[in-house]
Order: structure tokens, then C-alpha cells, then sequence
């Protein structure tokens, strides 16, 4: 079973189409990583089904890099 | 549009009806919405008299808890919308120095807080498949104004802007987001004007006649389907020439 911060660097290279290796978790998702604001939407939906959480809009917005995902994963989500 | 998903609201009579019945006749299932229960049955009755696959729904778009478990409902049935058809709408005539808050009101509710609602429901799922189209229906009192129809044309103009932005916002992810803006057309609302009132009308009307609801349907299949996969932003003007972009 991988761990939360390798299934996140996955879905964040898939949803933002970049190597999985340039995913760092110091990554800023706009401003390493090339996202639009619909990109950091979407990525926070694939968030939510890969880990059948509900994600507040108020939270999302403070999520922007692959650290932060972690973060609020690791303390939010059960699995 | 072979067995896309479509969602027409206020679809138990007039263009509504037209819309969903020509859609489904391209192939698409349709889900068409009315404000009551014999509304919905009617619907469900036009469609499998058509062979049409769909059914009809209850939904006041104005109550967001019911637009939510409305789209729950046709996910588990039928799957997730693709294509969306913002038709319901109601008037509340007045002249503006005699309007009352209420009417105002209830025409922003009904007529643009709906669509922003529905809109914002659909987008979701659409965004994900990468694949959607949104149409919202104006009306030509939207572009030209009318009489005793202050609130009426300002949500059905308000419905240009938002469609715009919309279009700018989720172009990137193929869909696309149109209006289309019918003139005088054969409906309840024109059959119940006099003789007199049609006549003055139809004066300002080049094509010399009222519109037909199959005819508005029409424009709507045609930016619902594939072939119009690079419009968007646009309003088509169904009204005899009446108003001219």
C-alpha cells in the first residue's frame, strides 16, 4: 500500500500532466507546477475521491503546495 | 448526441417541451423538469410516446436542497449530465415605478440564481469528463428591453454576461456555454395576448410571424451537438429578425 504523500504526488503529476519527479513537497502547485485556478480545483476533487473526503472550500483554498495536501490529508481524511 | 445525458428544466410545455422532445430525438436521454407533479408526468408521458428515453422530474429551481437531490437522483438513474438547458423561467410584470420587492425577486431567483445554481452543480462532473455543453435560454427583452419587464430583462440580460464568463472560465476543458435568446414565439404566454397585441407585435417582426417552439428547439440541438464544438459565448438570436446582433 503506498502512503498519503506518494498517492498525492501521483494524482498531482497525473491531474497537472508533470513527472512524477518534479513533484516535491516544497512543489507550489501555480507556481512550480504550471496550474491555473481551475487546475487547483480539480485537483482538489481528485483529492477528495481518492481519499472519500469532503474538502471545504475555506481549506482548499489554503492548500497550494504538495506539502499542504499532505498536511491537511494526514490530519483530515481516515485512510 | 447519442445518448448524452440531458437536463432541460421547466420542460412540461412551451419551448421547454420542444427542447427536450427534439433533443431526444437526436438520441440523447432526456430528464425534463416541471414545478408540479402532473407537470412531471406530462413529461414522462410526451417522452415515451416519442420513444424517448428520460423521464420527467419535479424541481423548483428556485430551492437549492431540491436542485442538489435532483441531480443525485439522475446520477444513480441515469448518470451524470452532460448536456444542461436553462429554460425555466417566469415573468412578473409590472411597470418599475410600481414594482414591489417580491417581484424583483422572485423573476432574479427563478430566472439567474437558477442557472448560476444549476450551472455550478453540473460543472463538476463536466469539467472531469472534459466534455460538456450549457445553454441557457434568453430572451430577445434581454438585448432590446420591453415594457413593464424591468426585472424580467435585466436577469434575462444578466444571463449574456454570465454565459460569457462561464465560457471563459471551463472553455479549456470542452465545454461550452451559449445563450439563446427566442423573440415572439407561439407559447401560452403570446396566444394569451389579443388580436390586437399579436398584430403590433408581429409589425416589428421582419419574417412577418410569430416564432414556433420547434424552431427555437432547433437552435438549441444545434449548439447541444457535436458539430457546434467551437461556439461558445455566443447567443443565437431566434426571433424573425426581429432584433439583429
Amino acid at each position: 500500500m503506498e502512503n498519503v504523500e506518494q498517492r498525492i504526488k501521483k494524482i498531482v503529476a497525473e491531474q497537472l500532466g508533470v513527472k512524477e519527479e518534479e513533484v516535491k513537497n516544497e512543489s507550489s502547485f501555480v507556481n512550480d507546477l504550471g496550474a491555473d485556478s481551475l487546475d487547483t480545483v480539480e485537483l482538489v476533487m481528485a483529492l477528495e475521491e481518492e481519499f472519500e473526503c469532503e474538502i471545504p472550500d475555506e481549506q482548499a483554498e489554503k492548500i497550494n503546495t504538495v506539502q499542504e495536501a499532505i498536511d491537511y490529508v494526514t490530519e483530515n481524511a481516515g485512510n | 448526441m447519442q445518448n448524452r445525458i440531458a437536463l432541460v428544466t421547466g420542460a412540461s410545455r412551451g419551448i421547454g417541451q420542444a427542447i427536450a422532445q427534439k433533443l431526444g430525438s437526436h438520441g440523447a436521454i432526456v430528464i425534463g423538469t416541471a414545478t408540479t407533479q402532473a407537470g412531471a408526468d406530462s413529461i414522462d408521458q410526451y417522452l415515451s410516446n416519442a420513444g424517448i428515453q428520460g423521464a420527467g422530474s419535479v424541481l423548483d429551481v428556485g430551492d437549492a436542497d431540491q436542485v442538489k437531490s435532483t441531480f443525485e437522483a439522475i446520477r444513480e438513474k441515469f448518470g451524470e449530465v452532460e448536456i444542461l438547458v436553462n429554460n425555466a423561467g417566469i415573468t412578473r410584470d409590472n411597470l418599475l415605478v410600481r414594482m414591489k420587492d417580491e417581484e424583483w425577486d422572485e423573476i432574479m431567483e427563478t430566472n439567474l440564481k437558477s442557472v448560476y445554481r444549476l450551472c455550478r452543480t453540473v460543472l463538476r462532473s463536466m469539467m472531469k469528463a472534459r466534455y460538456g455543453r450549457i445553454i441557457n435560454i434568453s430572451s430577445v427583452v434581454g438585448a432590446i428591453g420591453n415594457i413593464g419587464q424591468t426585472n424580467y430583462a435585466a436577469a434575462k440580460a444578466g444571463m449574456f454576461g454570465f454565459s460569457k464568463s462561464l465560457a471563459r472560465e471551463v472553455g479549456s476543458r470542452n465545454i461550452t456555454v451559449n445563450c439563446v435568446a427566442p423573440g415572439f414565439i407561439e407559447t401560452d404566454m403570446t396566444r394569451a395576448l389579443s388580436e390586437e397585441q399579436q398584430q403590433s407585435l408581429i409589425q416589428h417582426v421582419p419574417l412577418g410571424r410569430l416564432g414556433g417552439t420547434e424552431e427555437v428547439a432547433s437552435a438549441v440541438a444545434f449548439l447541444a451537438s457535436s458539430e457546434a464544438g467551437y461556439i461558445t459565448g455566443s447567443t443565437l438570436h431566434v426571433n424573425g429578425g426581429m432584433y439583429m446582433d
